[in-house]
């Protein structure tokens, strides 16, 4: 097998601080011509450094300073800046993360392919337009021609990627690098777009660097997988094997850290610590401060490669010879098992608590018919023209110490669910029943009153703490407005049981949010929310921005919490997995309304609504084995300032019926429990 | 008895107030690590620090110039009556220059006037000839044959002192961060000749320098000659020059004061609340902002000429008439330039309220006046501090134009504009005065690239989008 791309040694320097950063610290591997090569890690471990030095598309600040990147024999860190650029674009070709970020909004999306096409070929003219053509066909862009005329701004974010793909393509590289191409996009178009390029990929014969977070789409993607961590690769391996057993201690914990239904009453294997500086100098195993089965001298003596299996390699003490390598796996996996039953144990109060709630059986909070619309202003006098009916009459209940997740794709209205029911934007229409009072006809002072038993967590942990306000205060700050604690001293007590209760030191009162990770903020947050000892909380996407292992650290204090306080959680998000372990009933939502609900063994076992079923059949599964149904959906999300009429979903739905056009369906119940909108169900 | 008594002229009491709250601040932000950070970085670089040390050298100037007294007079019977001329600590540190009047016109270090008059000789004749000056020289007894070597020798003498005072000074710098360090002076000496001190004193010592060097010879000559030469009555330029600076400080820092009021409030309440409120503080500004700034500025202080003019009675002395029409010119300048700040941080409020911590906040009903004092203020800060330093120079320049054009101070109060208003004509004169236009334009020139330069710098250190790894 002659490799297309070798990489070797590969070393870069970031020198933007006191201290150079290690990014990519000997780093190789090679790509066969044709195949799918997948780079995995949490983020800052330094696969999209990789990819950008392959290219020479560095920063500024960034700096390759040693190995090299071989493409079909030809060192490309030799090349000067002129021949490179005929590299770019011709042999390797790139798509980015975010195609909202990666197209010139003032330039046609023809225009822009015909660039790549001109800048590397011969063609001139018509040509030129009818390559582009070709290409827009290549990428399965509906109605190419009349798309070929129109800006980025006209199109949405799966076609957007279309078109990158498209630019991509244009001169038929050897090699594709594609850096996390569908992390920005919703899961029915993710399924859409990794499809699609799985299918070029085959026909073109093209090799493809995958770099991804995501084990699930390494599974459906790529024939061979590297787990990079700390600026190094730590394992590398076909992925059938990679994903029947894992051989690095990280690896193992990465998958143990993913959440599911089977793990659903277990506390997720989380890893502890976090990763180290890359400034610093590595005396020897970079995982060995957070790895359970580390040896004696994993401390101070840096790991060779070692064979696990064959074509399975782990840079590891582990596996320094053969037969040691098989009793140490075993090993591990008896520790991972002894950390999931450690902390399975749950005291004996907090069982009762959890019972004595779960006795007391009326909703805590009862959500009826909610809307929620934005008028759209126009013209000199700002009239109102039109309305965004973001949630268009939706209707939940959750019960005292339950979780209930309300999942859908981006835009679908969910986090204008949670919003509305605080008042933390006005509510059109509805009721929202807290204990009995209808919280949207309370005025401004009488419902400050209510605030404290319903709070809410945000998904960005940047944005959720206020820089220059110092942690102490800001966890004060409900206390005070909400009359909780009556002298300081009271509330600095609250404050440091609150620090400790989320996992942390009471010491970091005085400190800035800038201080911490992503992970240590989300837990600030859910200290603050805790602050004035709410009964509900809303928690929008709390994980979403976080890595798995810091997510299933927070999922996990989320239970605990649970349990502990008998909270009850309106679980916002749109990660089926996490929904599906941490909720007791789900609502499914589509476009302002919501079309499925039940529990969630009903819901995401036995979805009714077609489109629960394609949902849940985009997601990506981490097991190339898996065989599942696929149900594709078409198109994208409508806007929800014009929705289609009848049923929302009707337009991209495979088993449409005529009245489906005219009629929103009502609703049908299965169970107590479970009920859809759809009109499939109406014989029955 | 006292032999004066200070008189707090408004704008002196506006001076020293802005000079307290500035020490307060600096105190409070030495305590406060999220706010030191900034200040550091503006102390980390090398020319914001050398303009530093040029402006700081001009606000000594204009705090001389903003202690003002009375002093008594000879006493005549049993009571002590004061002089009714306002002076200030300038004045009387600057006697000489302001007492030696000469006739008219003399060139900079001129021992002859530099018209031609008509004097009666000894023999009865008249003729037509530069007559010596009163005070410029007039220790020499043949100028044709001392002038040049009295000259140098004093400007030499002065240049010694100068650099001795300089070496005093920077002895002194180090002797201060030597304590602080824990550290022997002579280290420090060296380290900051060799750039290895964390605040770049290598540059401040060269500015310093060259303003040593600069001073010695003009203090060790000024008392003998006009340095800078005489204006069309015969004052000294370089007093004018130096009266000047309070005038275009005080405009720049009082201006600003006036302007940041409307600018944050209206700004924040129209970035925070929308809707009614928004539209309203929009059309205000927009309605400000197409109205010719001069137009307005001209009506106003034309307005505030004959309130003064018919109120005389309140307005005891010239200096006190000219003080209060300097301060209507602040209060006008900063009523008609808040609109460009404004329309920067309602950008910035609009963009903060959607904040997720703001949205916590919300959760927790805290009030909507605490929010945006806690939450969105302390989060445009940093546009503030830029805007307020770079604007600083622009109504310094400002002020020249105003009072070019006859709207600006009062004709009596020396400034950067009256000075350019008077030598307009002097340019069109055959032979050429140019002194007194030069000195002004050096002067200003001097202290608006020291303002610019400066807020480059904090420009630098508080913009968040230069600062590499804010996000850690």
């Amino acid at each position: 097998m002659s490799a297309l791309l070798k990489v070797t040694g590969l070393s870069t320097l970031i020198c933007g601080g006191p201290l150079p950063v290690r990014a990519v610290d000997g780093v190789s591997f090679d790509i066969a011509a044709g195949e799918t090569f997948a780079l995995v890690g949490e983020s800052g471990c330094g696969k999209s450094m990789t990819a950008l030095s392959i290219m020479r598309l560095l920063p500024e600040a960034g700096e390759i300073a040693g190995g090299t990147v071989e493409l079909a024999g030809e060192n490309l860190l030799a090349l000067p800046e002129s021949r490179m650029r005929d590299v770019r674009g011709r042999r390797v070709a790139m798509i980015f993360q975010e195609p909202g970020l990666s197209l010139n909004p003032v330039m046609t999306v023809g225009a822009q392919i015909a660039e790549a096409v001109t800048r590397h070929t011969a063609l001139t003219g018509a040509a030129v337009e009818a390559r582009v053509l070709e290409l827009l066909d290549a990428v399965r862009m509906p109605d190419a021609r009349r798309r070929m005329t129109e800006y980025p701004f006209q199109m949405s974010g799966g076609m957007k990627q279309r078109v990158m793909i498209a630019i991509a393509l244009a001169c038929d590289p050897d090699l594709l690098i594609a850096d996390e191409p569908t992390t920005a996009l919703d899961v029915t178009v993710q399924a859409q777009v990794l499809e699609l390029l799985r299918e070029l990929q085959r026909s073109r014969g093209m090799a493809m660097l995958l770099i991804t977070h995501d084990l699930g789409v390494v599974a459906q993607m790529a024939q061979r997988v590297a787990v990079m961590y700390a600026g190094e690769i730590i394992e590398t391996a076909p992925v059938d094997l990679f994903f029947a057993g894992p051989a690095h201690p990280y690896s193992r914990k990465l998958f143990e850290s993913l959440p599911d239904r089977a793990g659903r009453g277990k506390t997720l294997a989380a890893i502890r610590g976090t990763v180290p500086a890359l400034t610093r100098q590595f005396t020897g195993c970079r995982f060995a401060e957070r790895c359970d089965s580390a040896l004696a001298h994993c401390a101070d003596t840096i790991p060779q490669w070692g064979a696990v299996r064959e074509g399975q390699r782990a840079k590891c003490h582990l596996y320094g010879s053969d037969e040691r390598g098989v009793m140490s796996d075993e090993r591990g996996e008896a520790s991972a098992e002894r950390g999931v039953m450690n902390d399975e144990r749950t005291s004996p109060r907090e069982t009762a608590v959890r019972s004595s709630l779960i006795t007391h059986h009326s909703s805590l909070l009862q959500v009826e018919d909610l809307q929620v619309h934005f008028p759209i202003r126009k013209g000199l006098l700002q009239r109102v023209t039109g309305q965004v009916k973001a949630v268009d009459g939706v209707s939940l209940e959750i019960a005292p110490c339950r979780t209930l997740g309300l999942v859908g794709e981006s835009g679908c209205g969910k986090t204008t669910v949670g919003k509305g029911l605080l008042r933390l934007v006005a509510p059109t229409g509805g009721r929202v029943l807290f204990d009995g009072t209808d919280l949207l006809t309370l005025k401004r002072s009488a419902l400050r009153g209510r605030r404290r038993h319903a709070q809410i967590i945000f998904q960005d942990p940047y944005a959720s703490l206020n820089p220059r306000v110092r942690i102490g205060d800001a966890l004060e700050e409900g206390m005070l407005a909400l009359g909780v604690g009556a002298t300081a001293e009271e509330r600095a007590t609250r404050i440091d049981a609150l620090l400790a209760e989320v996992g942390l030191a009471a010491e970091v009162k005085g400190r800035y949010p800038h201080e911490f990770s992503g992970g240590q903020r989300q837990r600030i947050a859910i200290a603050r929310a805790l602050s004035v000892e709410p009964q509900l909380i809303v928690c929008d996407e709390p994980t979403s921005a976080l890595d798995v292992s810091v997510q299933a650290q927070i999922l996990n204090l989320l239970k605990r919490l649970q349990r502990s306080k008998g909270l009850a959680y309106l679980f916002i998000s749109h990660n089926m997995a996490v929904v599906e372990y941490m909720a007791d009933e789900v609502a499914v939502m589509y476009l302002g309304r919501i079309v499925e609900r039940g529990t969630v063994a009903e819901v995401l076992r036995n979805p009714r609504h077609p489109y629960t079923q394609a949902l849940l059949s985009a997601v990506p599964v981490a097991d190339p084995q898996a065989a599942r149904p696929v149900i594709r959906v078409a198109g994208d999300l409508p806007s929800p300032l014009n929705p289609p009429q009848g049923c929302h979903f009707h337009p991209r739905c495979g088993a449409a019926l005529p009245q489906c056009a005219t009629q929103f369906p009502d609703e049908k119940t299965f169970s107590a429990s479970h009920a859809t909108r759809c009109h499939l169900y109406d014989r029955a | 008895m006292m032999p004066f008594i200070v008189e707090w002229l408004w704008s002196d009491a506006l001076v020293w107030l802005l000079v307290v709250a500035a020490i307060g601040f600096a105190l409070y932000t030495r305590r406060h690590p999220h706010l030191r950070a900034p200040w550091a970085r503006v102390a980390r670089s090398a020319s914001g620090m050398a303009a530093a040390t040029v402006l700081a050298a001009f606000v000594l100037v204009g705090l001389m110039d903003s202690l003002h007294y009375r002093a008594a007079l000879p006493q005549q019977g049993g009571k002590t009556a004061y002089a009714t001329e306002v002076r200030s600590l300038l004045d009387r540190v600057l006697e000489p220059l302001r007492l030696t009047r000469e006739k008219t016109y003399s060139a900079p270090l001129a021992t002859h006037l530099y018209a031609k008059e008509t004097v009666q000789l000894q023999d009865g004749t008249e003729a037509r000839v530069f007559p010596r000056l009163r005070h410029g020289g007039a220790h020499l007894k043949d100028p044709q044959a001392d002038w040049c070597l009295d000259v140098a020798m004093k400007a030499f003498r002065g240049l010694t002192f100068g650099l001795l005072l300089w070496f005093v000074v920077a002895i002194g710098i180090c002797a201060a961060v030597a304590r602080g360090r824990d550290a022997g002076i002579e280290m420090v000496w060296r380290d900051a000749w060799a750039g290895r001190t964390e605040v770049p004193w290598r540059a401040v010592f060269c500015a310093l320098g060259l303003l040593c060097i600069l001073i010695g010879p003009v203090a060790a000559l000024a008392p003998y000659y006009h340095v800078l030469g005489t204006d069309k009555v015969g004052q000294d330029v370089l007093y004018q020059a130096l009266k000047s600076i309070r005038t275009g400080l005080v405009i720049g820092t009082l201006a600003t004061l006036v302007m940041l009021p409307f600018a944050l409030v209206l700004g924040l309440m129209a970035g925070y609340f929308k809707g009614w409120v928004d539209d309203l503080i929009q059309y205000l500004y927009t309605t400000l902002s197409s109205i010719p700034g001069v137009l307005l500025i001209a009506a106003a202080v034309l307005m505030m000429q004959v309130y003064i003019e018919n109120h005389a009675e309140l307005f005891p002395t010239t200096e006190i008439r000219a003080d209060v029409r300097l301060l209507a010119l602040c209060v006008i300048l900063g009523v008609t330039s808040w609109t460009g700040l404004c329309r920067l941080l309602r950008g910035e409020a609009l963009k903060l309220r959607e904040m997720e911590y703001i949205q916590a906040a919300h959760a927790f009903g805290v009030s909507h006046w605490r929010v945006m004092m806690r939450h969105i203020t302390p989060n445009v800060m940093h546009i503030v501090m830029i805007a307020l330093v770079m604007d600083f120079s622009g109504l310094v320049l400002a002020e020249a134009v105003l009072s070019y054009v006859g709207v600006g101070v009062d004709p009596s109060m020396i400034s950067f504009g009256t000075m350019i208003n008077s030598a307009r004509l002097e340019m069109a004169r055959e032979p050429m005065v140019w002194w007194s236009l030069a000195a002004a334009f050096v002067f200003m020139l001097t202290l608006v690239l020291a303002a610019n330069l400066f807020a480059d710098a904090v420009r630098d250190a508080f913009d968040p989008r230069l600062i590499v790894g804010g996000r850690s």
